[in-house]
């Protein structure tokens, strides 16, 4: 077994809700460890960037394993993890799961086709070096992700053919009028709409088709106008987020429709995990931020100041509500897909193939579907919302995550140990 | 972005920024990452390390996740849809 490091608060995720988390911990408990899969802190939405909060964490004592990714809960208290290939077991008093959120991608005829990203995908590569100057992009899909990426996109020379929003006009003018709640999202929204002017921004439209041999040519959005087609490089298309739920379920925390449930406390049904962010409900960063710092104080013993902060989590937590009424998807969404439509590209299994079998047990055993190194995590919630298919993320089995041999032998030492 | 450094994709030397991500390396030699159980190519879809089509083999190593790798001078890449 793997040397075994003692902490007395352990948060896995470094995105905002894991940052704000350890900042607060930090300010009461000297051994506090964030692990985290990413070669930076700062999660999907912050990448490695300076700000106050990502500065914050350089400093305020909470030690941070970056590219350790969780693999499984241990018991007693542990929480086994692999970096570069060899296991690490983390032993906690407290554990907060900060594990964000990741896109939801619906299945279309040629969805598959290298050069079709996410949303948030495309803009994770460009961070990363990806070269978008002067390249064409449709982005598409839904929420509030869409303008934010499209705008950064085109500050770095993209040309933006078409921004597509599956949501109507007056759902996106409702969302827009209760902004007033968050002021400073109008400004960020004024700026927005300015860094975009002059891009075309279609409402009531989604691709339906993705086309090209072997990589990306053309895409056809359907718009109110009939279908309309785009010669591009990239299609940008991600329809919300969906919660990372997995480590949770592991750690035997009850979901409900979905998220992980908490308390006041930001606390799970579980004992001893806290759980904060997305996985709580999608709300966005000062959401994840505000309930990291709760998760982190409770975590801490510092009941006393989680509590100042639960007027400001109750108005973000209005902002989530709104969110999800105004950019809830469309029925016709459900049917983008086509017989041929691979729906789990992992294991290429397409659509009708996944339809010969009822529910995502069957498909799962007989077909493979979800079976692949990514687990069920792309074509899981995909299937949930096509199909109505219950998926089996409250049903979460080790490892969380494709592992080396080395880590695997970890487990199994453990639970030979056990008979 | 300053210094540059080279890693090899499928043969070619590449210049990249400090920083860059090897998924970021492969797609800008316009090369894809893996071949799909049925043969398609794949590029990357989520950026964030979840949807695993960006797995190339890496000094070596198979089934890295390119887009969750930084770029070191002397990396070389290999991708299955070369």
């Amino acid at each position: 077994m793997p040397r075994e490091e003692r902490c007395r608060i352990l948060i896995v995720g470094a995105g905002p809700a894991g940052i704000a988390a350890a900042c607060a911990a930090a300010e009461t408990v000297d051994s506090v460890v964030v692990l985290d899969d990413n070669p930076a802190a700062g999660g999907q939405i912050w990448r490695g960037e300076e700000n106050r909060w990502t500065a914050r964490l350089r400093v305020c004592g909470a030690r941070v394993s970056n590219q350790t990714r969780v693999i499984a809960m241990l018991d007693g208290g542990r929480v086994l993890a692999e970096r570069d290939g060899e296991p690490l077991v983390f032993r906690y008093e407290k554990l907060i799961i900060a594990t964000g959120a990741r896109e939801l991608f619906l299945p279309f005829p040629g969805w598959t086709l290298p050069g079709v990203t996410g949303v948030g995908g495309l803009q994770a590569l460009v961070h990363g070096g990806l070269a978008i100057a002067g390249r064409r992009v449709v982005v598409a899909g839904s929420g509030p992700l869409l303008l934010a990426v499209a705008a950064h996109l085109r500050e770095r020379g993209a040309n933006i053919l078409a921004i597509a929003e599956q949501a109507s006009f007056r759902s996106l003018l409702r969302f827009g009028a209760q902004l007033w709640r968050t002021p400073a999202k109008i400004a960020q929204a004024l700026e927005l709409q300015w860094t975009l002017r002059g891009v075309l921004h279609l409402k009531e439209a989604w691709p339906i088709a993705a086309h090209g041999d072997g990589s990306l040519r053309e895409v056809t959005l359907r718009t109110r106008a009939g279908a309309r087609r785009f010669a591009c490089d990239y299609l940008a298309c991600g329809f919300g987020l969906v919660p990372n739920v997995e480590l949770a379920a592991l750690a035997g925390c009850e979901l409900r429709d979905g998220f992980v449930g908490v308390d006041g406390w930001q606390q799970t049904t579980a004992r001893d995990v806290l759980c904060a962010g997305e996985p709580t409900g999608i709300g966005g960063v000062d959401r994840s931020v505000v309930e990291g710092r709760i998760a982190g104080y409770v975590a801490a013993g510092r009941r006393e100041k989680a509590e100042r902060l639960f007027g400001e989590r109750r108005r973000l937590h209005g902002f989530s509500a709104a969110l999800a009424r105004c950019f809830a998807l469309r029925e016709e969404l459900r049917h983008l897909a086509d017989d041929d439509t691979i729906v789990c590209r992992c294991e290429d299994v397409k659509l009708k193939s996944a339809f010969e079998h009822e529910g995502a047990r069957a498909a799962r055993l007989h077909g493979r579907c979800g079976m692949g190194a990514c687990q069920g995590r792309i074509c899981g919630p995909a299937l949930r919302f096509m199909l109505g298919w219950a998926e089996s993320s409250g049903r979460a089995r080790p490892p969380l995550f494709p592992a080396t041999m080395n880590t695997l032998a970890a487990v199994g030492e453990e639970e030979s140990a056990h008979v | 972005m300053g210094d540059e450094i080279t890693v090899t994709v499928n043969g070619t030397a590449v210049r990249v920024a400090v920083g860059t991500m090897a998924a970021a390396a492969v797609m800008s030699v316009g090369a894809v990452c893996r071949r799909s159980v049925m043969g398609e190519t794949r590029a990357p879809l989520c950026g964030m390390g979840v949807c695993f089509e960006c797995r190339a083999t890496v000094d070596g190593v198979e089934h890295v996740r390119t887009c969750q790798v930084l770029c070191r001078q002397g990396m070389v890449i290999t991708t299955d849809a070369a």
